[in-house]
């Protein structure tokens, strides 16, 4: 079982979600971070002084899949998640240990 | 010979600040709680700066031309005292300095122009938007004012708009539905208020405000002006309770944004009625524009698929409507001399039918030609990036929030 973080822009969000569920991806969970990699931060402008914000509002997307499913879903959040644009975001992906259902007590890939 | 009343002149000072408060930063609030956190600074801004420019417009040659001395053919005074040159401080308007009344009718100029961006936020030039307010204030606002106020044909025909039912509401509802139409459906038309608590706030600084947009249109402290206020909460009340039972019933509880939504109806209805009907005739206006709305918000807006976004023909328009309607059926003569269907005078109602059908038209039409030109010319819609980043960011270069 992987873990998929991935870093996306905000204005994205709604697009991704949709296409997860529609590969039948419907659990995860979503956070609003503030980060950079290489784009440039964003200015703002208050009384004549301009400043260049470092660090951008970007959602955190969380999720856990099973290792038949991973490349699909790393495919379908890259395309949806896509602008071509400096600031289109990253995904990291590491082992996942164990996964329980905590209704069902559930474990391993029947809980994912 | 009339003289200044200290106590009329004290009570519509008062009232012209409760009517800038419904503006700045009433409209502001109610309507940025309602909008994406993206966009929050922009639809203040939209306000802001319509207000502003109704404010210079109206001492300019807008007061001139809404309610000169002498109305030619009830189109349009003939305009003197470009810039209030020549008005002299203790010139008097009833019992009232003359630039008291400029002022009281000069907030009631920029609330109408802020109402309208209620329906185009998101999505609108701030070019556009500007450029729009001018030429509508010119060329809708100013000549309905005269008509219906400032001794044009409708108000020679015997039009009653006690505070505004047609000149603010009716107009700003169906000039936001023209706008709307012209700059299109947002790519994201979901209404999820990022700050719903910023639209209580905003709601109730209206509703505070429009004792002063009610009552002071009494024009003098006077039990009409407390008959207004009286009437115009007992309607708020009533449509806030009934649009709060019609959500339990229809959606299964009761919300927050429907009980303000209901409130802001009621004072849109009663405004027209407010110095002409009575306790009774108030409850009705109330109780059934809730209905009226609510079916303008929920049925009438997915059925035609126009994007006006905060429904600002839904409440503002169509509660207009039924309340310019409701004063020609309940107009109490007791109250203020007027009598409506209800006391022997079905003629009123005709009148008002007459009056709404002309302000709904013309605004529409006009703001229509408007927008158009401007949408040919310079482009009235933000380019889709734009859009979906955010107006703060693009427009403005900031951002409502730091978290």
């Amino acid at each position: 079982m992987k873990r998929i973080i991935a870093v996306i822009r905000q204005e994205k969000f709604e697009s991704v979600k949709k296409a997860l569920i529609d590969a039948g991806c419907e659990g995860m969970n979503v956070s609003e971070v503030k980060g950079r990699g290489r784009q440039m931060g964003i200015r703002e402008s208050y009384r004549g002084s301009s400043y260049c914000i470092d660090l951008i509002p970007k959602t955190r997307l969380e999720l856990v899949v099973n290792d038949e499913d991973l490349e699909r879903i790393l495919d379908v959040i890259v395309e949806s998640a896509h602008t071509g644009e400096v600031g289109d975001g990253k995904i990291f992906v590491s082992d996942v240990a164990e996964v329980i259902r905590i209704r069902t007590g559930e474990r391993g890939s029947d809980a994912v | 010979m009339v003289m200044l009343s200290t106590g009329d002149t004290a009570w519509v000072l008062i009232a012209s600040l409760l009517v800038l408060l419904m503006s700045i930063p009433g409209v502001a609030f109610f309507y940025s709680g309602l909008t994406k956190r993206k966009n929050v600074l922009n639809t203040m801004f939209l306000t802001f700066i319509a207000f502003s420019i109704a404010s210079v417009i109206w001492v300019a040659y807008g007061y001139p031309f809404a309610f000169g001395d002498v109305s030619i053919n009830g189109l349009i005074s003939q305009p003197a005292h470009f810039f209030m040159t020549g008005i002299g401080i203790n010139d008097l308007t009833g019992s009232i300095p003359t630039i008291l009344f400029i002022v009281f009718q000069l907030t009631f100029a920029g609330l109408t122009a802020a109402l309208v961006s209620g329906a185009i936020v998101g999505r609108m030039k701030t070019s556009a938007w500007m450029i729009f307010i001018i030429a509508w204030v010119s060329l809708v606002y100013i000549p309905i004012a005269h008509w219906v106020w400032g001794g044009g044909w409708l108000m020679q025909m015997g039009a009653l708009d006690f505070a505004g039912g047609t000149v603010v509401h009716i107009n700003s509802g169906v000039t936001a539905l023209a706008l709307a139409l012209v700059l299109g459906k947002r790519k994201n038309p979901s209404l999820l208020p990022h700050n719903l608590g910023y639209s209580v706030l905003g709601a109730g600084l209206l509703w505070f405000g429009w004792m002063g947009f009610n009552g002071g249109s009494a024009l003098a402290a006077n039990g009409l002006a407390a008959s207004a206020i009286l009437v115009s909460n007992v309607a708020a009340a009533t449509a806030l309770i009934t649009w709060v039972l019609i959500d339990t019933v229809k959606v299964g509880k009761p919300t927050m944004l429907g009980a303000i939504t209901g409130g802001v109806a009621g004072l849109v209805a009663i405004t027209p009625a407010a110095g002409f009907v009575d306790v009774p005739a108030a409850i009705i206006i109330g109780f059934v524009t809730a209905f009226v709305s609510y079916y303008a918000i929920y049925y009438l807006k997915s059925k035609f698929g126009y994007d006006d976004a905060l429904d600002v023909f839904g409440v503002h328009g169509l509660s207009g409507v039924w309340g310019a309607i409701a004063t020609g059926i309940f107009a109490s003569p007791a109250i203020n001399g007027a009598a409506g269907l209800l006391f022997g005078n079905p003629n009123q109602l005709t009148i008002q039918i007459i009056s709404i059908i002309v302000t709904a038209v013309y605004a529409f039409v006009v703001s229509i030609i408007l927008a158009k030109i401007l949408d040919k010319t310079i482009g009235i819609r933000v380019d889709e990036k734009e859009e979906i980043g955010g107006l703060d960011a693009n427009l403005h270069n900031e951002s409502g929030y730091r978290l």
